[in-house]
């Protein structure tokens, strides 16, 4: 059997956008598209949580989850955020097989706690098999400077987690906003989060916040790493029956 | 926390009935004895007598844990988890609650009991903790999120049990609960697939935790030599530092390997306490205690034989004075 591939947005920033796009539609887009957007909102200790509703209204959009944490706790997340909406998206095909079966208006919850083990076994076996694409967005307005090192610790763990896995995982990272665009690619899809340590302290950040363009950016990668792998299959068929 | 919303996690207050949907069984919550990520555990009272019953939102993170629980249930003849009894969900303001009942482990926190009854007891019970984290594995799961908040020692003899098997992972397969200081994975001292080692490396941070009770954040780098610093600075971790240090490193690849060095080191520690005290032994100096008792017999055998001897002598003189 085929399993597919989940594809996942990482979104870490520390505040509201203030250029472009709006946010919220374009996880809306990206939630169109097959993907998931997940958002981690970075706090400084003593820090009000209320101008961060916008965090929130992105991972509704896109279908995904947001936790706001402070920076020590930051390894941690990322990893269970991702692994969590991992589990949640998987969930959610489960959810409408089990609606094709059961019929429209039933839950998982209407099955009896016996049968829901077979259920959580199944999810449990997909989240540990199936493929995963990450792409991580990182905010790099001022205020985010003296984050980045915890934020590239987080990303280490994250593929110290992911890599532990049985399926395969691949991986993109982009800043924004980016030295002369709204959004800078750092490093193109790779199956090895490694090298990131060279990246990080080259990051200059600047003052705007272009979440939105840089949700857009994201898609538009996901758009193109599609149609490169669609070329390539066209062409192995083509191959196999000549 | 999570994008979709969900039910609170309620209080269920003290002296509430709940009753089971499906199975019909009640249960009297008598108290709250602790929360989590995932739901409330209660003690509750019920035809089976007092059990513990953890109430959630999430009915396929409640379904998991009762998985693994199921799974530990079936292993014979030694008790790992919880006794896992049903399955079951209440129905409270026309709103669903997941719950599982189990086993009501009325013990002592880890550290608690060694603080109470001395430090000596650590060995002891890491004895007995890799004992059966070795029939665990051998049954093909890792317990993976081990540490000190999820160990009890309950009874008399003391025996340590566990209480939070949410984590346990089957073998070969990613972890995906952990907590930070226990984890190999945070150190940088691997990854987190779950294996032997990987328990391995949470057995010798609990250690380390009984040697550091506040325990500490990672070094930016060399972790290796920073947590080899650690063992060294503290008198108790000291004197276990070979076992630590291979088991930090992953070196153990069975849980077994493990405790035969503790138990080694264990004996060893008590054989010198015995020389210290001057207190015969089993060795040389009690052998040489019982020597002089068979020279003594020798010669009292010599006496009798020597005894006989006169009086045959004296005999046959009467009887040759008879004759004259």
């Amino acid at each position: 059997m085929k399993k597919g591939t989940l594809r996942q947005i990482l979104l870490i920033t520390d505040g509201c956008s203030n250029q472009g796009e709006d946010p919220v539609a374009m996880a809306a887009l990206a939630r169109e598209h097959g993907m998931t957007v997940n958002v981690i909102g970075v706090l400084d200790e003593n820090e009000r949580t209320d101008g961060l509703k916008e965090i929130e209204n992105i991972a509704l959009s896109g279908g995904g989850i947001h936790q706001l944490v402070y920076a020590k706790q930051l390894s941690h997340t990322v990893q269970m955020v991702t692994r969590k909406a991992m589990t949640q998206t998987i969930q959610g095909f489960i959810h409408k097989e089990l609606q094709s079966i059961l019929g429209h208006d039933k839950e998982i919850e209407d099955l009896p706690p016996d049968k829901r083990g077979q259920v959580v076994e199944v999810v449990d076996e997909l989240g540990e098999t199936m493929d995963l694409e990450v792409l991580i967005m990182i905010d790099t307005s001022a205020s985010m400077q003296h984050k980045l090192p915890t934020v590239e610790d987080a990303l280490l763990d994250l593929s110290i987690s992911l890599h532990s896995r049985i399926g395969e995982n691949e991986y993109a990272l982009y800043a924004f906003p980016g030295k002369r665009k709204q959004v800078e690619r750092l490093m193109d899809w790779t199956p090895i989060l490694k090298d990131i340590h060279t990246i990080f302290p080259k990051l200059t950040t600047g003052g705007i916040t272009p979440t939105g363009p840089a949700l857009k950016e994201a898609i538009d990668a996901y758009q193109k790493k599609r149609s490169k792998r669609g070329l390539l299959n066209d062409g192995y068929i083509e191959e196999s029956s000549s | 926390m999570t994008g979709t919303s969900k039910n609170p996690v309620a209080d269920v207050p003290r002296g509430t009935t709940i009753r089971g949907k499906w199975n019909k069984q009640t249960y009297q919550i008598m108290k709250k004895l602790g929360s989590g990520a995932l739901g409330t555990v209660y003690l509750a009272d019920s035809v089976k007598g007092r059990v513990a019953l953890k109430v959630g939102t999430d009915s396929m993170s409640i379904t998991s844990e009762v998985n693994v629980l199921k799974q530990l249930s079936m292993v014979q003849g030694t008790v790992l988890g919880p006794f896992f009894y049903e399955i079951d969900d209440w129905e409270r303001n026309g709103k669903k609650f997941p719950f599982y009942v189990m086993e009501y482990i009325d013990g002592e926190p880890l550290f608690t009991f060694i603080n109470r009854r001395g430090k000596e007891w650590i060995g002891i019970l890491m004895l007995q903790l890799l004992r059966d984290l070795s029939v665990l594995h051998r049954e093909g799961w890792v317990f993976g999120d081990l540490k000190p908040d999820n160990l009890l020692v309950e009874g008399s003899p003391p025996t340590m049990r566990w209480l939070d098997v949410g984590g346990t992972t089957p073998m070969g397969r990613s972890v995906k609960e952990f907590t930070e200081f226990f984890d190999r994975g945070y150190w940088g001292l691997g990854n987190r697939v779950a294996e032997p080692s990987y328990d391995l490396f949470s057995v010798a941070m609990i250690v380390l935790n009984a040697g550091y009770p506040k325990r500490f954040d990672r070094p930016k780098k060399d972790s290796e030599h920073y947590l080899m610093n650690k063992i060294e600075g503290s008198q108790l971790l000291r004197e276990y530092k070979p076992i630590l240090r291979k088991a930090l490193l992953g070196k153990y690849n069975y849980a077994s390997e493990m405790r035969q060095e503790l138990f080694a080191l264990l004996q060893g520690e008590q054989i010198n306490v015995r020389k210290n005290k001057n207190v015969a032994g089993h060795s040389r100096v009690a052998a040489r205690q019982t020597r002089p008792t068979v020279k003594k017999k020798r010669s009292g055998w010599i006496e009798t034989v020597l005894l006989v001897a006169f009086l045959l002598f004296f005999y046959t003189l009467y009887l040759v004075g008879h004759i004259f």
